[in-house]
């Protein structure tokens, strides 16, 4: 087996008792001894500190960045101004899914894309491979960037003492520059867990600094470490994609219900064609959130989903919901079984097991 | 670190024997920290009869699903009703509000079972 990769924080993690799993090749926390609902919990209702550190982070500079951009991915980037943030896919030429990524635009010539873990050297060359006519440099900081989360409705009051930028400032989807005690860095506001909250990127070096700080600061507001578990629960409630599970290379932006990031209108980028033929034919199959009928029933990853004895589609993620008190899911289904109220049914474990079409996001935050 | 009035499977399924003819069952906590937070735990009906190994529900957790078998053979002479309403009771405190079902022993009990010592060094072996 290969030597798994770790963050910065990983002797921090073993020191206060993390459950470390292989997580796509990264040895990382899925959980802290409070456990995953405690966790889960704390960061609805208080705040809690993930360590983003193995995530991705891939600039795209020069003077053709801008458009570059906007042809390689569906989001609308002219749209995007400076120091805005919009989510968006790296997709192939069938629509489907390289990567996801949030886009954040420093200047016209000037973008980071922070990517997933386990994609990281794909997206790499991905981008590099497409770029060959573009006046661009593609440079993966990945190595040298670390990253916190902190995430919570009281993030802001944790973050705030540390920092010399009004963080009230900051809208949701928007970054700063500014200073962390002193150190220059760049803060989000944004998050994987449907919460309020930021994300704090700094050197490498500095990160176990920066964790300490901010575990420090948030003593008084009940801030504790939080792991890739609960992290996994909030998304899920918040129907925030997960690569390899919502989409992936077989998957179309469309079927993963991601209309919104696609701007057919826009001009031409990767992966248009496909997906107008898809929009004008219509899709075959697409995401939905589902409830259990029953307590006992909870939906894992890859079960099928199943009508008159026969598989029509699968769940893509499923877990039981701390916030809401019953078992969700996300599945992708035949696109005739998508509104709100239809029953389908789940195979578990040989037997199949009802379960109803409901609104997404399952859980929204309250502003 | 394992209780030595117990007797363990390799599964991680414990047993405690009650001297009456009868035995409780339930998942040990090594078991139950692999797990995590359990949030359901499909019980047998009452009054079944299993032998050794038979499957007998399922512990399913934030994170994931198990099954546990019967340890011994045994009829089912009762179950943790309070497992429903409390299933943390299984990570807080596994060899007490913990437990599964209590056995009506069919017979002696299993022999294959290990001791606290043997069971120790089965975990140990199981976690490198």
């Amino acid at each position: 087996m290969a030597q798994l990769k770790t963050t910065p924080l990983n002797t921090i993690h073993r020191s206060l008792g993390a459950k470390m799993v292989d997580f796509g090749g990264w040895d990382m926390p899925v959980q802290y001894p409070s456990g995953i609902i405690s966790e889960h919990n704390t960061v609805r209702q208080k705040v809690g500190l993930f360590d983003v550190s193995h995530m991705g982070e891939i600039r795209v500079k020069g003077k053709q960045a801008l458009a570059f951009l906007d042809w390689l991915t569906p989001n609308s980037v002219t749209k995007l101004n400076i120091n805005q943030i919009h989510y968006s896919g790296l997709l192939t030429e069938k629509g489907t899914f390289v990567d996801d990524f949030l886009l954040h635009k420093i200047s016209d010539e000037d973008f980071l894309l922070v990517v997933n873990a386990s994609n990281i050297e794909k997206d790499f060359d991905w981008i590099k491979k497409h770029a060959q006519q573009w006046d661009v440099e593609i440079i993966n900081e990945s190595d040298t960037t670390g990253q916190v989360a902190l995430q919570g409705p009281r993030s802001l009051d944790v973050l705030q003492t540390l920092v010399d930028i009004d963080l009230s400032q900051i809208k949701y989807y928007w970054f700063a520059f500014g200073n962390f005690k002193g150190m220059p860095t760049m803060i989000a506001r944004t998050g994987y867990t449907g919460e309020d909250g930021f994300e704090v990127y700094c050197p490498s070096e500095k990160t176990e600094w920066v964790w300490n700080e901010i575990m420090e600061s948030g003593k008084s507001h009940e801030l504790i470490p939080t792991g890739l578990g609960c992290r996994n629960t909030l998304r899920l409630e918040a129907k925030m994609a997960l690569y390899g599970h919502e989409i992936n290379d077989e998957i179309t932006a469309l079927e993963a219900d991601m209309g919104w990031i696609v701007k057919l209108q826009k001009g031409d980028f990767l992966g248009r064609e496909a997906l107008q033929k898809q929009k004008d034919d219509g899709v075959t199959r697409i995401l939905v959130g589902f409830k259990m009928a029953e307590k006992r029933d909870i939906a894992r990853d890859h079960m099928p989903v199943v009508e008159d004895g026969k598989q029509i589609g699968f769940v893509t993620s499923g877990a039981p919901s701390a916030t809401l008190g019953f078992n969700l899911g996300l599945a992708l289904v035949p696109t005739r079984l998508k509104e709100v109220g239809t029953m389908i049914n789940i195979e578990i474990r040989g037997r199949a097991c009802p379960a109803e079409v409901i609104p997404t996001p399952f859980y929204k935050r309250v502003k | 670190m394992y209780p030595a009035d117990l007797k363990y499977t390799l599964n991680h399924e414990y047993i405690k024997p009650l001297g009456d003819g009868t035995a409780i069952m339930g998942i040990t906590s090594y078991a139950q920290e692999a797990l995590g937070d359990v949030v359901f735990v499909e019980l047998p009906e009452i009054g079944g009869s299993f032998d050794a190994g038979d499957e007998i529900g399922t512990v399913e957790s934030v994170k994931t699903v198990s099954e546990y078998f019967m340890p011994t053979n045994g009829d089912v002479a009762e179950i943790n009703s309070e497992l429903e309403a409390h299933p943390e009771y299984v990570n807080e405190d596994p060899y007490g509000k913990g437990w599964f079902v209590k056995i009506k022993l069919n017979g002696d009990i299993n022999s294959d079972l290990m001791d606290a010592t043997a069971y120790e060094n089965h975990v140990a072996s199981e976690s490198h």
